[in-house]
Parts: structure tokens; sequence; C-alpha cells
């Protein structure tokens, strides 16, 4: 009885993680993907010809099993990264992401020595 | 102390002024450059008559191809059809012709009023195709080399300015 009963405990969550593995969240994805020919709308709030093929292609992309990410790239191959409101990263765009971060510990350095210094 | 704090604001205000500068003169609007010089699709797009596929294969046999997205429903596409007429003449260009979205009564019309340049003839019903080459809105051209590079990319009508380039490319 108490084998049967892990058994169907872990054929639930086996199948419960696999099915949260497998999720790929099309809204989000449809809110990261820019409408070209809109005016500052994404995909997700256009009705216009161009996000319905959009929606049509990113839906195929999740039925073979692409990940967000590779929806992303794939998009950006074929319109650049205008497409994406939120870029990857790469080498045109790596000082805008690390930038935060020098910031933050020279900035903390700063104010350690400053401090110290008053002090 | 004081000139630490000087220097630093100078440059935070110089890196701002950067940001602003290279924002504003950046080119937002769509680009298809970074399609040229790269290698065409995987693509196997049916015939406008059913009765066969178009693959790389098919472009694979022509010096130079060229993929115009077009719709009897397309304004532009009217403007840009005589320049087509005339690249059709051409002997080491093909034209493949992917008819957009399109009902396809309206498009035999539109090619039996304008004419056929269209060496090879396929449909795109729901626009997903469109999708492999960077098309966005319609007419688009696409031009392929024998290697199957994509050599240029014309966004909006087929111009005088077009075919001449085209002409120069392919002769």
């Amino acid at each position: 009885m108490k084998l049967n009963l892990i058994l169907l405990l872990f054929i639930f969550f086996s199948k419960f993680s696999f099915a949260a593995e497998k999720t790929v969240d099309t809204n989000l994805i449809h809110k990261n993907l820019r409408c070209l020919v809109c005016q500052g709308q994404s995909i997700s709030d256009s009705n216009s010809d161009f996000a319905q093929t959009i929606k049509l292609v990113v839906k195929d992309l999740i039925d073979e099993g692409k990940t967000e990410d590779e929806i992303y790239e794939f998009m950006s191959e074929k319109y650049g990264d205008w497409i994406v409101f939120k870029p990857q990263f790469n080498t045109q765009n790596s000082l805008l992401w690390i930038l935060p971060y020098i910031v933050l510990i020279f900035g903390g350095f700063f104010i350690f020595f400053f401090l110290k210094k008053r002090q | 102390m004081q000139k630490i704090i000087k220097i630093t604001i100078l440059f935070i205000f110089l890196f701002v002024i950067g940001i602003f500068y290279i924002s504003l003169t950046r080119e937002t609007n769509y680009n298809t450059s970074s399609l040229i010089n790269k290698e065409t699709p995987e693509f196997k797009i049916i015939s406008f008559d059913n009765s066969n596929f178009y693959t790389r294969n098919d472009i694979k046999k022509n010096n130079y191809t060229l993929i115009n997205f077009w719709a009897s429903w397309c304004a532009p596409c009217k403007i840009e059809h005589p320049v087509l007429m005339k690249l059709s003449q051409k002997k080491n260009l093909i034209i493949l012709g992917i008819n957009f979205k399109d009902k396809e009564s309206q498009a035999k019309i539109f090619l039996s009023e304008l004419g056929n340049p269209y060496d090879l003839l396929a449909k795109d019903k729901n626009g997903k195709h469109s999708v492999k080459f960077g098309i966005y809105g319609i007419p688009e051209s696409i031009l392929i080399n024998k290697e199957l590079m994509i050599i240029q990319k014309f966004v909006g009508p087929l111009s005088v300015d077009d075919y001449n380039n085209i002409i120069k490319i392919i002769e």
C-alpha cells in the first residue's frame, strides 16, 4: 500500500514537473515582440496583418518545441534586434547590460571610501 | 576629493550626452541589411495551381532568382508590375512569384489583366512563409544567386533604379 502511494506520488509529480518544463508563455512572447508596422505596439496589442502572421509562426515554433529564447533568436535573425522589446545580450549592447553593475560596484566603493574619509 | 567628484560628474554628463546622441542618430526603422549575404532559408512552398511544391532546389538551377511577394489587393504591386514584366525578359533571371494572403480568383484576374511575369508561381495563404524571408509588408523582392545567397532585398515596389541595379548585378 505504501509503495503504491509512493509510486502514485512520484508519477504525479514527475508529470507535473514535465508539464511545467514544457510550458512556454505564448502571451509573454507576443508581448515581447514588436509589431514592425505599428507605432509602439507589441504583437500582443496589435490586430494588424503582420501581427497575425507572427502569432501563427510563434505558435508553430512552440509546437516544434522551441524555447522562448530560441523564438526570439529566430525573429531577430529574420527582422533584426528591433523586433524584440528586450534585446538579447550581444557585443553591440553589452555595455548597456554591464554598465549598471559596473556603476553599482564603483559607486559602492566610492561611497565607502568617501564615508571612511569623512569619519 | 573635490576633483574626483567633479571628474565623476563630468564623466556621467558626457556619458548621458553620448547615449542620447547614439540613440537619436540610430536608424530605428526596419533594416534589411542583416539578411544580405545570408543563405536563403529552407522552404517548401506550394505552387499556385496546387500541382507541386517549390524548394531551394528550384533556385539552385538558375543563375539568379528574384523572389517577389505580391497580392492582387496590394496597390503598390500594380505599380511595380511593369518592372517585373521587363525583368521577366532577362534570360539569366528566374522570377518566383509568391502570392501573399490573396484570393485565387482575384490573383488570376490580376495576372490576366497586367500580364504574368513569373516563371514559377506559388502561394502563401496564411503568410507563414513570408516570415522565413523577413517580409513585413508587400511588395517585397529578394534577389538570390546560384549559391543561394541573398544579394539584395527590395522593400516596397521595385523602381526603375532597382531595375537598373538588378540588371547590373545579373549581367
